[in-house]
């Protein structure tokens, strides 16, 4: 635990923080949300991707894109949310260069999902997150603000209307988060969720999932909420739990000291890990939302959303609790169930060996096949590089069977991992185990003759058993089945006795 | 023969045009050299494309061409309108042209992308001479409160034409273009057609797509047709509409081919009128309404019954609020609609302020008129926190009410009803701008329907004081045809009334090129 993050847990004694996240995110999809331009705009020039309607140019009109109210109602379905059957675009007013039409098509009245919930593992147990709303509405442009002054002795700030309309879901939480915590670990859950039904790609650093808390605290057994404030700018999972931490620390600070607190927007500064002054929120904008005339109210009938559950994949919460039902740890599946590539070798493999050990399959997706996924990428098969699910499974089927030794197999795994030589050509140059005891045997004996002291050792009751087989195994090149060696060991020292 | 094409309707054109007697070259000229030479006293346009409109003629005359070669049916399938001159409300979007929506907020401003009508006016071979004066943002029912100075009104100079398609109408009205386009909002069609003598029709809310039409109020705008007879309006109309995917209030709604199927004679077109059933408000006869319009309206009231129809006194009994109600739905859009124009993109800009705040207040303040900040206010005020729920929500509860009343008539069996227009003739220049709501009274009679988003036409019935009046005739959602024909019926029953032959008497001074602007005849007030 950070220093801050100890001080924090030594003002919660004291205080109760009250926690609320909001975050806004980038959906996945082809054209933008009001127009058909692309939102593949990521590296492009700026204002490459625009057009009449994404600028606000005069008579231009928003027309909805289904995919992205299909995507906000699958998130809606899988938090556990309430979809309405009528549901409407409102205009949110206001004034700032990146919003072009000095209004955002948003949702107020009614969100398309409402009273959704997502369960959280955390370090002090389950915790479940209660959510408000999830809604839909369109990004803003981004502002560049140039450092100096130019020529005209203005300062310039430039627009790149790409991102501009844009789909854009936003999530809001109940204030009922207590830790930083808690916090995080929604945020990682959440994203998980987003991913794994396909709406979000949620990269933080990418901009594509914002993370925004407000944070108060009040005295511990007191109802009534403290001043909040808001914290942005939050860019990594990492930040938001220091972030609130440093807050909660922050304001526990000026309550004790008896400093008020004021309603105000905080950036975290990652460099200087702490937060920051941004804007007073003393007086809440009026942003006149009304009814967007220009789209007209939006009916969503049961079949729909009928249609959208049956294309929301295995949840992450659903696949962990089958992942560890096959025997691995609950940490094993949190650990794959966490990493869209981890989960889909895993599938793979299992497929392509159904009658394998989980615990197996587990271990060399976490393991050895995850290092070469993270420098060589997945495969269209589910594997890392070249390799493939059928030959990962016969060798793992070898290794569990004994047929290979465990290090010859981890071998076989690292050169079919390397090149994508077929198993059946690796598992043919490795001699089988021997599997005729006499010649095993003459092994052993041949070691005990060798090492008399360890065999001294052994009968002395000193744990030696280890050294015999390694010397077993080193013997037989591998060759042989490591449990049985014990057991033909234990057999030998003991009838020589 | 030059000036005499513009004396034409624009079927009478088409006729002449499938005939081998002219070309569209030779219509086009003679419009774009009538309005050259007349505008100076008219004050109607706001741009005038000659070497654009010549060569959407040539084209024309080309397609035409083609077409002849393709053999009789080819030319038949040609849009009535192929080859005919329409002017522009200066809200539409032309690529590559201004688009000032009579502002000087839009100065400079040139259009990326083609609107929907254009679009469609295009595929239909119209010839688009240019763009027309119009009240700043379509706010205005004078045609006054454009940023680029008055239009008068062909039938006395001293006049406004209406507004805020003012240009447009007088346009039509002074014989520069056979037809043109206007966006009614509160009847910013109907009221200029009526006041400058020609016809104007505000189709169903959702009949014409907006896509590319600067917007005022998006719940209530809609793009209509000016012409100097039914015939040429519903023409006009029928090329112009049907369903736009980009419009998401465009409805899927057939257009109806009757459209352009109206009949050419007079005695067929009045027969129509035999068994149908008219209702004539009686809340539209407004307290201090114009006695010589009151007069007209039951005139042809009477012309109707003659020819055929019954006609029963009605209630509309929310009339009333359709005022207030209007004024605070249209203003809160427009509040929003209007919060592009920051200076940011394009148009008029004002930087160097001390932040972005201090340069919005510069280019709103310098860019927009006096009334388009009070419809702001307006509007900003009645959305918000504390007054949302007693003025915006109160006024759409009302807007139902209004639109139940309509409905109410036409089930119980009402072909349509009947109503003037406007409560006034057109007014001099000046005598409604110190009272604003006075000047929002002209729409009290129109801008109901837009409320309850149905189809109106105002069409010529007469003069008061000789100057035009107008009828209007209104009728459920969707019935533009029935409406069409109906006007038309009036127009034939109506065809060999003296007051049909009367032209309006200053067209002879639009000529003379010493002949004061209305930007001084208005200072001159």
């Amino acid at each position: 635990m950070t220093a801050t993050a100890d001080r924090a847990a030594s003002a919660l004694e004291r205080y109760e923080a009250v926690i609320g996240i909001e975050i806004h995110c980038q959906l996945r999809t082809v054209s933008k949300m009001f127009c058909s331009c692309s939102t593949q705009y990521d590296g492009a020039p700026p204002n490459t991707h625009t057009c009449p309607t994404c600028l606000g140019l005069p008579g231009a009109l928003p027309v909805m894109n289904k995919a992205a109210v299909e995507h906000v109602i699958a998130t809606g379905l899988a938090i556990e949310g309430q979809i309405p059957a009528r549901t409407q675009w409102e205009r949110k007013n206001y004034f700032y260069p990146d919003l072009p039409k000095g209004y955002q098509i948003s949702q107020y009245a009614i969100p398309l999902a409402a009273h959704g919930r997502l369960p959280i593992e955390t370090s002090a147990g389950p915790f479940v997150v209660d959510i408000t709303r999830a809604h839909l509405e369109e990004d803003t442009a981004k502002l560049a603000h140039g450092e100096a002054p130019s020529a005209n002795g203005y300062r310039t700030t430039l627009v790149d209307f790409n991102r501009s309309g844009a789909p854009l879901m936003e999530i809001v939480t109940e204030p009922c988060i207590r830790t930083a915590e808690q916090a995080r670990r929604y945020a990682e859950e959440l994203q998980l969720l987003l991913r794994a039904i396909g709406v979000s790609d949620a990269d933080m650093e990418r901009g594509q999932m914002r993370v925004e808390a407000n944070v108060s605290l009040r005295p511990r057994g007191t109802e009534p909420f403290g001043t909040r404030v808001e914290v942005k700018n939050m860019n990594s999972f990492r930040a938001v739990e220091r972030a609130i931490a440093y807050e909660v620390d922050r304001q526990a600070a000026a309550l004790d000291a008896g400093e008020p607190l004021t309603m105000e927007t905080r950036g975290w500064d990652d460099g200087r890990q702490a937060t920051y002054h941004m804007r007073s929120k003393e007086t809440s904008e009026d942003y006149r939302y009304f009814p967007e005339p220009d789209l007209p109210p939006l009916r969503v009938d049961q079949a729909w959303i009928d249609g959208i559950r049956a294309r929301v994949p295995e949840l992450p919460a659903a696949r962990r609790a089958r992942y560890a039902a096959t025997g691995i740890t609950p940490y094993d599946a949190a650990v794959i169930v966490a990493d869209p590539g981890m989960t889909l070798a895993f599938e793979a493999i299992s497929a392509a060996g159904p009658d394998l050990p989980a615990k197996e399959v587990a271990n060399f997706v976490t393991g050895p096949h995850a290092r070469l996924a993270k420098a060589a990428g997945l495969n269209g098969r589910g594997t890392a590089g070249a390799s493939d699910p059928e030959s990962i499974a016969a060798i793992l089927a070898a290794i569990a069977s004994g047929r290979v030794g465990r290090p010859i197999g981890r071998d076989l795994l690292d050169r079919h991992l390397a090149d994508g030589t077929p198993a059946a050509d690796l598992l043919a140059t490795v001699a089988s185990t021997i599997s005729d005891e006499g010649a095993l045997l003459a092994h052993i004996d041949a070691v005990i003759a060798a090492n008399p002291r360890a065999a001294a050792d052994f009968r002395a009751g000193k744990p030696v058993v280890g050294f015999f087989v390694g010397q077993v195994m080193r013997a037989t090149g591998g060759a042989a089945d490591a449990s049985r060696v014990t057991e033909l060991v234990r057999q030998r020292l003991g009838t020589e006795a | 023969m030059a000036e005499e094409l513009t004396q034409l309707l624009a079927h009478e054109m088409a006729a002449r045009l499938r005939a081998g007697e002219t070309t569209s070259r030779e219509i086009t000229a003679a419009h774009l050299a009538r309005a050259h030479a007349t505008d100076r006293g008219l004050h109607a346009w706001l741009t005038i494309d000659d070497g654009r409109a010549l060569a959407e003629a040539d084209a024309a005359d080309a397609g035409l061409a083609a077409a002849r070669a393709g053999g009789a049916e080819a030319v038949a399938a040609l849009h009535p309108l192929h080859g005919i001159p329409v002017a522009l409300k200066d809200l539409v979007s032309v690529k590559g042209g201004q688009c000032t929506a009579g502002s000087r907020i839009l100065e400079g401003y040139r259009a990326p992308y083609d609107a929907h009508i254009t679009e469609r006016l295009r595929a239909a071979g119209a010839v688009i001479l240019g763009k027309t004066n119009m009240d700043e943002f379509a706010m205005g029912s004078s045609c006054e409160h454009s940023a680029f100075g008055p239009t008068a009104n062909p039938w006395d100079l001293e006049r406004v034409p209406g507004g805020s398609s003012g240009g447009s109408a007088a346009s039509v009205a002074a014989f520069q273009t056979p037809l043109s386009i206007g966006t009614d909002t509160g009847g910013s069609i109907r009221q200029p057609a009526a006041l400058c003598g020609i016809v104007g029709m505000k189709p169903t809310y959702g009949r014409v797509s907006r896509y590319g039409i600067v917007a005022f109020a998006s719940s209530l705008d809609q793009i209509g047709p000016f012409a100097r007879d039914v015939r040429d309006a519903s023409a006009l109309l029928h090329a112009v509409s049907g369903r736009d995917e980009r419009d998401s209030t465009s409805a899927p709604v057939p257009v109806p081919d009757d459209l352009v199927g109206l009949p050419s004679s007079d005695d067929e077109a009045a027969s129509w009128l035999r068994g149908k059933r008219f209702g004539v408000p009686r809340e539209y006869f407004v307290a201090g309404m114009d006695p010589g319009v009151e007069t007209r309206i039951r005139e042809a009231v009477a012309a109707l019954e003659a020819a055929g129809a019954a006609v029963d006194e009605v209630s509309l009994p929310h009339t009333d609020y359709g005022l207030a109600t209007y004024y605070i739905v249209a203003p809160a859009e427009a509040s929003a609609n209007l919060a592009r124009y920051d200076g940011v993109r394009f148009g008029h800009s004002v930087r160097g302020g001390e932040d972005y705040l201090a340069d919005y207040l510069a280019t709103r303040g310098s860019g927009f008129g006096p009334e388009v900040k009070r419809r702001i206010m307006l509007g900003t005020y009645a959305l918000s926190a504390g007054y949302y729920d007693a003025f915006y929500l109160k006024a759409l509860k009302v807007r139902t009410l209004i639109k139940r009343d309509f409905d109410q008539l036409f089930d119980a069996g009402f072909d349509a009803l009947v109503a003037p227009t406007s409560p006034d003739v057109a007014f001099r220049f000046g005598e409604k701008m110190a009272d604003p709501v006075r000047m929002y009274l002209s729409d009290a009679c129109t801008l109901p329907v837009n409320m309850a988003g149905l189809p109106g036409v105002s069409i010529p019935c007469g003069l008061s004081g000789g100057l035009p009046v107008g009828l209007q005739l209104i009728g459920p959602a969707w019935s533009e045809a029935l409406l069409m024909r109906a006007a038309r019926a009036y127009e034939g029953a109506t065809a060999e009334a003296a007051w049909r032959r009367v032209l309006p008497p200053d067209l002879g001074r639009l000529a003379d090129p010493a002949v004061p602007t209305p930007t001084e005849r208005a200072a001159a007030r």
